[in-house]
């Protein structure tokens, strides 16, 4: 029996998210109570640390741990996006927590703990490894939706999330269990292998890639199976939405990009054209939806909702450039969405107070610096040039043009302009509606104005110089399609 | 000797069940207890397969499934526990706080 060779560099920004999570629930106890909020510096340094990990990781690049695990530049990629995401949640949680008295530095641990389980996902090479990534992601998630244990909301936005998402998990699981059956593995290259040689029951695969897509499509939250995704999203703790809105969403594209690309190649014909299905009902639904909308994080879910939609677009397309584009979406909504969700942070009260898009009236004239951030993460979001989102956009309907969905592409521009009314509504209702609320009274602390800055550096970055980015997405794309 | 197929009927009409019990009854704990069901089906058939195919991966990936399992049990029971102090009901119909 040949032990295989255990390489910790090729897993090391996961070990230490790992590591420093555990670091931080055991010095819970001894740290003072008012002395909390240091652990949560603790955790972004173990974040950075991560990030740093990211080099010795990138020069072990192969298949490690049995087949397991895999380095390539797709995994690196998504590993940036995810310690980007979790870094800046981090600093959004900061002063939340303590200003909610729910500063429980385990908050600090779960954030880790789903990050490291969104980095397996992105790495993962077998089937196990994605369930067990997948669930360590969505354990260490239900329990921050429902963080803040006294508010009944927080307590039914974790309900509803832990219901579905288990359900969805089981037919994930099902389908796992299928494909086994049917091709002898649940590595994902020795499936696209098995797929070639003719001498198995197809009907099996077909079932089990139709149960594992209806499991992801929960995951990422796209129509017809994104009903939870509101409720969810607007009872969670602000900076907690903004990281589900983000992370686990980019981390289910990740999973549903690399099993669908790499082991099921040979059946594409048949998967491609739900993928379209799915991809034009979710821009409709998100959109429309999204117009009627008048609390801001429950719109902000209808538009995540939306914008999922467009990665599947790309992913629709099939290519290498649509890979290529999903990846640099993500980056680009990722940056976004965040900003704009700290801006949400700071201006909430307790309990969701001043979470209605009419609170935000008149905000330009009593805070311009957070009226005018809050403005360019809302151009994003809506695809105006210059900004993260309107790159992203573009190089999403390129691919698609290029690859001939033109029917979807044009629902694509439609619904974009749909979505332009009601990210406009709110800038409208900023610089041009009297002020109703006094806003003297909001702080923006310092870890607050470091999350925003970063988060409008990068979207005007990506949206004015992408060339950068987009060659490194399509490097990514081209060790995704083997 | 029991044939493969038979296990795997046994595994989709109980996962069925739990999709059903999922989609029908109104107790949480009733809901729970359905996908606890739904997973353990998977399991049934991860070790058939596992029999048929003479390989161990099927056997060590349903011990990752009862893990995994029990974790999320754990973390769904301590999410009902807190919903349940503050709001006494176990009819998931009565969660109805966000709508649309």
């Amino acid at each position: 029996m040949n032990i295989p060779p255990v390489n910790i560099s090729s897993i090391l920004p996961a070990a230490v998210l790992s590591i420093v999570g555990i670091a931080v629930m055991v010095a819970e106890p001894f740290v003072d109570r008012s002395k909390k909020t240091l652990l949560g510096w603790l955790a972004l340094a173990g974040v950075m640390a991560a990030m740093l990990a990211i080099y010795p990781m990138s020069e072990n690049r192969g298949q490690w741990y049995s087949n397991l695990w895999i380095v390539d530049d797709y995994n690196i990629f998504f590993h940036v996006i995810f310690l980007l995401i979790a870094g800046i949640t981090i600093l959004t949680s900061l002063d939340f927590l303590e200003r909610e008295e729910i500063n429980h530095p385990e908050f600090y641990s779960l954030l880790l703990f789903a990050t490291a389980g969104m980095l397996m996902m992105s790495g993962a090479n077998e089937l196990i490894m994605v369930f067990i990534g997948l669930e360590v992601l969505s354990i260490a998630t239900y329990v921050l939706a429902g963080f803040r244990r006294t508010d009944l909301k927080s307590n039914e936005s974790a309900l509803k999330y832990f219901l579905l998402g288990s359900f969805s998990s089981a037919f994930f699981l099902y389908g796992v269990a299928l494909v086994f059956g049917a091709t002898g593995s649940t590595n994902l290259i020795e499936i696209a292998e098995a797929l070639r040689s003719s001498s198995l029951q197809i009907t099996l695969v077909y079932l089990a890639a139709a149960l594992m897509l209806i499991a992801l499509c929960f995951k990422v939250a796209v129509a017809p199976f994104h009903i939870w995704t509101p409720d969810v999203y607007e009872g969670a703790p602000t900076p907690v939405t903004g990281f589900m809105s983000v992370g686990p969403k980019a981390a289910g594209f990740a999973v549903f990009i690399r099993v669908f690309m790499t082991a099921f190649p040979q059946i594409q014909d048949r998967w491609i054209s739900i993928i379209w299905m799915v991809a034009a009902l979710t821009m409709i639904l998100g959109n429309v939806i999204a117009v009627s909308q008048t609390n801001i994080k429950r719109m902000l879910a209808y538009s995540s909702i939306a914008h999922a939609g467009y990665i599947a677009v790309a992913f629709a397309s099939g290519s290498r450039r649509g890979v290529s584009a999903a990846l640099f979406y993500m980056l680009a909504y990722a940056l976004t969405n965040l900003g704009a969700f700290a801006v949400v942070t700071i201006l909430s009260r307790s309990e969701d107070k001043l979470t209605n898009i009419s609170d935000y009236a008149g905000l330009a004239a009593k805070r311009p610096g957070l009226a005018a951030l809050l403005t360019i993460f809302l151009l994003s979001l809506a695809g105006i040039p210059g900004t993260a989102g309107f790159s992203g956009k573009f190089f999403i309907f390129r691919s698609s043009v290029e690859s001939g969905l033109l029917s979807l592409t044009v629902i694509g521009v439609i619904t974009t302009v749909v979505s332009f009314y009601y990210y406009l509504y709110i800038v409208v209702q900023m610089y041009m509606r009297e002020p109703g609320e006094e806003f003297s009274d909001l702080r923006v602390p310092a870890s607050l104005k470091i999350a925003l800055l970063i988060a409008a550096i990068g979207t005007l970055y990506l949206g004015l110089l992408p060339t950068r980015v987009l060659d490194w997405s399509t490097t990514a794309a081209l060790t995704a399609l083997r | 000797m029991v044939p493969t197929h038979y296990y795997l009927i046994l595994g989709a009409a109980l996962f069925t069940i739990g999709v059903i019990g999922v989609l029908t009854r109104r107790n949480i704990m009733i809901i729970l207890m359905s996908i606890e069901l739904m997973m353990n089906a998977v399991n049934i058939n991860l070790m058939a397969f596992s029999d048929r195919l003479q390989q161990v991966t099927g056997q060590v990936f349903a011990i990752f499934v009862i893990t995994v399992a029990a974790a999320e049990a754990a973390v769904g029971l301590g999410i009902v526990i807190a919903m349940f102090k503050n709001k006494e009901t176990m009819n998931i119909n009565e969660i109805d706080l966000m709508k649309w």
